[in-house]
């Protein structure tokens, strides 16, 4: 199988003509350009450090991934960031809808203060975090040095993903399509399982991908709620941030590496996923 | 069930006006359609259920920033108003924010466009590593770019300074870390909806003897606008918030390289909490602004959508 | 979309990118006068450079200098100067931050030449304790007791962290214990630690939001907390390290940066650094402390403690302790922090 990741699905290419085309000559040179600018923001840098993971040789990958502390921060990162997204996956696609299709007062606020997790320097989010979800939380509710700290973190700065990719979907997505399937008859079960759930499932996908990916990077916003304790809630930026203070840049770079290796397979799984759920549909 | 209605549908109602069809999904209000979302308790569970989530998660979380911004009046602001340090790095914020988010979005529609439009060898690959930026840890994207573009060590570095562009600990070097964190948003926004929608409008445009100009501005752009601006917004977010790596290539020096977010941290390693707070309200507020600002310059039929 | 609408979305988009252009200009036109010294350092001693800097600025050798400055997590500041990051002056939290930059060619092989070994501020590690000490914490032998929550900044991404956990480690040598005493000692103080957090200020933050009895600092950051208005105390324990942090002028330095720091190796200089917390150097004679703000007894803010640990005398350098106790895969405190999480 080819790594066709990002055509149109093997469902959809049925029902609708074969969209793409070769490239012609200025669709050519826009690929030129942009992968001109890919490979000198992303790629290159990003070489660069795989190759210091490569020059500290095999050893010290091997090294660094039998540490103890540093497959446990691992371990937890990869865990975390999946639970999270799988959260993102069913409450981002529900608030999604409900600012799309729902009507009431006060959605408009709903709609403005999504990305804001974004927005909000990460340190502020963890100072306030940690005050409505420390110690000192007013709802009693204290995650403050737990697994769960991390999680809570995650979830917050990774909420806009999802909502924001299956927004604009559902808006394009016709309604006259669900109406006709009502109107034959189809349960609103059936209508969601085979009309809508399809559709939707490459922007569930594309946001799970980049929350996922978000969650195994971050580190500002859980570092002050976390407590960074050994094999406990410490995260993999924060063996990067050891290793590095050690002068350890290979064995930086190795934990590196496997979270870009990672990332890569989730991303793949996921458009697999979506593949399959579309083709249901 | 691949025989699905739904492309049938929309093939058969290609007017003579393309745009118009594209934004009928927009321009009827919520519930106005004909599946009528039924009012029953399922409705009253999901909102209650949403509202309680993102109150919980957003609301009271930011609402305690704006109460500590607001401790004592108007103070906080005034003081992060009046230092220099501050609306210094909040100028510099804007403006990498502004171009990362110029670069992000030219190279995230082209790069939609081919890789859902065109055939070409790479593309899967291209696609699964458009997320990749996503998923490095910001002080390891800090020293990647550093490793590139370094003064003194760099790869590139020492040859282009001595062309006289110095990327690390200047301007251009925060522009390309904001960019490299906020690169896959739009891409991700405007694909699945390029998918979603298909070729056909696009092709009988073509066919009909528009130009591919004309078919992008007056068919596919159109459709993927909602994409687009929540694409610009959460990049806009994104760029606006970005702490980790900024701060390892800007070199973090006030008043020249240092951004808002580096200020906060500044104010609140020095025990200005205030200082701190009031300038993470004034970036929320940007980010909420420009929501709201796209949200005006949509084309006026569109009552929908918000 | 209408023409309005275009017209309306194209002049937004030319007026912010004439806004931007604008901006970029003008942000641009800063110049590098004489006169304009960079100054690179760790976050902790901010207050007392800008403190300095202002004196400074009233003698004659300083009068009319501008500054240029950056702060932050002490290796993060060093590895950024060595990486290309203009500095005519740099201030550490460790002298191997400074040894970095010497072997990168950026600061003279006899920058620790003078009486003060290259030492520009001091203070003590000392206990930060609830306001009225609620768990009656007197020494280091009170943090190993079951019951008592510790937090201290993470030793092993912050190399200004590190200070507070040798300073556990030698109160069992200085006391006659062995190696293996002081690693028991020490375990069971990592047994009691609830939080790790990234700086001394995350730590002090996470104390403040109600995480642990004890935090583990640096006298001048539990002085300037108190006098920002922090609800702290704090106490100096009998025997403890003293923390030495360096300064250095690069090699290209304008001479105005030589000049600055003489003038923070003077009885004023010094006098303005103990105003925020700082004790001073016991090579610059007749520092008059006065009364320090924010001190547990503004009057003697920096009371003799029984023993004073120093790096060199004591541990054989930075370097030899950073192999000893921080190495990522065999450090003695590496190992204990790594077990304590197995608990």
């Amino acid at each position: 199988m080819t790594l066709d990741l990002n055509s149109p699905t093997g469902a959809a290419r049925k029902r609708r003509p074969r969209s793409a085309t070769s490239l012609t000559r200025s669709s050519g040179l826009g690929l030129g350009i942009a992968l001109t600018w890919f490979s000198l923001l992303v790629l290159i840098p990003l070489s660069l450090v795989v190759i210091q993971s490569i020059d500290g040789g095999w050893e010290t990958f091997r090294q660094t991934l039998t540490n103890p502390q540093t497959a446990a921060a691992l371990r937890l990162t990869v865990t975390q960031a999946l639970i999270v997204t799988a959260i993102n996956v069913v409450m981002g696609t529900l608030i999604a809808w409900v600012l799309v299709r729902d009507d009431f007062p006060g959605k408009r606020l709903l709609e403005v203060v999504i990305d804001i997790p974004f927005a909000l320097p990460t340190i502020v989010a963890g100072l306030v975090l940690l005050s409505l979800y420390g110690p000192d939380s007013p709802l009693g509710v204290n995650v403050a040095n737990t697994e769960r700290s991390v999680f809570l973190a995650l979830l917050f700065v990774t909420l806009p993903f999802v909502v924001r990719t299956v927004q604009p979907v559902l808006m394009e997505l016709d309604k006259d399509v669900e109406e006709a399937a009502r109107s034959l008859g189809a349960s609103r079960f059936t209508t969601v399982r085979r009309i809508i759930l399809p559709s939707l499932a490459p922007a569930i996908t594309a946001g799970a991908a980049l929350s996922f990916a978000r969650g195994i990077s971050e580190y500002g916003s859980l570092v002050l709620l976390s407590g960074n304790l050994p094999l406990k809630t410490e995260v993999a930026s924060v063996r990067i941030l050891t290793y590095i203070e050690n002068g350890n840049e290979a064995a930086a770079a190795s934990v590196a590496t496997i979270l870009l290796l990672v990332a890569l397979a989730a991303i793949v799984l996921l458009q697999v996923l979506s593949k399959w759920v579309a083709r249901r549909g | 069930m691949d025989d699905s209605p739904t492309k049938d549908t929309v093939n058969l109602k290609l007017s003579p006006e393309p745009t118009k069809r594209l934004g009928k999904g927009l321009r009827r209000g919520p519930g106005e359609g004909g599946v009528r979302p039924s009012r029953g308790a399922g409705t009253y569970f999901r909102r209650l259920l949403v509202i309680t989530y993102l109150f919980l998660l957003i609301i009271w979380p930011v609402s305690l920033v704006v109460q500590k911004t607001f401790d004592g009046g108007l103070g906080n602001l005034q003081t992060a108003l009046s230092d220099p340090v501050v609306t210094g790095a909040l100028q510099l914020t804007v403006i990498v924010a502004l171009w990362a988010v110029a670069i992000n979005t030219i190279f995230g529609v082209g790069i939609s466009l081919l890789l859902v439009r065109y055939d070409f060898p790479g593309r899967g690959v291209l696609s699964a590593l458009i997320d990749l930026p996503l998923s490095v840890s910001p002080v390891v994207v800090g020293l990647a770019l550093l490793l590139a573009y370094g003064g003194t060590n760099g790869t590139f570095g020492p040859a282009l300074e001595s062309a006289g562009l110095q990327v690390a600990f200047a301007t251009p070097g925060i522009i390309m870390a904001t960019a490299f964190v906020s690169l896959p948003l739009v891409i991700r926004e405007i694909v699945p909806v390029l998918q979603e929608i298909g070729t056909e409008q696009e092709q009988a445009a073509r066919s009909l003897g528009a130009g591919p100009a004309q078919t992008f501005r007056r068919i596919t752009l159109p459709s993927i606008k909602w994409a687009l601006i929540y694409g610009v917004v959460l990049s806009l977010a994104r760029a606006l918030g970005e702490f980790g790596a900024v701060k390892i290539v800007s070199g973090n020096v006030a008043l020249q390289t240092q951004t808002a977010t580096l200020v906060v941290e500044q104010k609140y390693q020095d025990f200005e909490q205030g200082s701190a707070y009031a300038t993470s309200f004034l970036l929320a507020l940007i980010a909420v602004a420009a929501l709201v600002v796209v949200t005006f310059l949509r084309p006026k039929d569109d009552t929908d959508g918000d | 979309m209408n023409i309005f609408t275009r017209n309306r979305v194209a002049t937004a988009v030319a007026l912010a990118t004439s806004a931007v252009l604008l901006t970029a200009c003008g942000g641009g036109a800063s110049g590098d006068p004489d006169d304009q010294l960079s100054l690179v350092g760790f976050a902790v001693p901010k207050a007392g450079n800008n403190a300095a800097q202002a004196a400074y600025a009233q003698t004659d050798a300083g009068k009319g200098t501008t500054w240029r400055e950056s702060y932050g997590a002490s290796g993060d500041q060093s590895r950024a100067v060595e990486g290309g990051l203009k500095a005519d002056y740099v201030h550490f939290s460790l002298a191997p931050d400074v040894t970095r930059l010497v072997d990168a060619g950026l600061v003279s092989k006899d920058w620790n030449a003078g009486d003060n070994k290259g030492i520009v501020t001091d203070s003590v590690v000392v206990l930060v304790v609830r306001k009225g000490n609620p768990k009656n914490i007197q020494g280091w032998d009170d943090l190993a007791k079951p019951g008592v929550g510790v937090v201290t900044p993470n030793p092993g991404s912050s190399g200004s962290a590190r200070w507070n956990i040798l300073a556990a480690w030698q109160h069992v040598i200085a006391g006659g214990g062995s190696d293996d005493d002081a690693q028991a000692f020490l375990t069971q103080v990592f047994a009691n630690v609830k939080a790790l957090p990234g700086s001394g200020r995350d730590a002090t933050t996470a104390f403040q939001g109600g995480t642990g009895d004890v935090l583990i600092s640096y006298e001048n950051e539990a002085i300037l907390a108190r006098q920002s208005g922090e609800e702290i105390d704090y106490i100096v324990p009998d025997d403890t390290l003293k923390i030495e942090n360096p300064a250095a002028v690069t090699t290209k330095a304008s001479p105005k940066a030589k000049a600055f720091l003489d003038f923070v190796l003077t009885k004023e200089g010094q006098e303005v650094y103990a105003s925020k917390g700082f004790r001073p150097l016991e090579s610059v004679e007749g520092v008059e402390v006065g009364e320090i703000k924010g001190a547990n007894d503004p009057a003697d803010p920096f009371p003799e403690p029984g023993k004073l640990f120093t790096i060199d005398g004591d541990f054989g350098g930075w370097e030899a302790a950073n192999t000893k106790f921080f190495d990522e895969n065999n450090g003695i405190i590496t190992k204990i922090i790594a077990e304590s999480g197995k608990s």
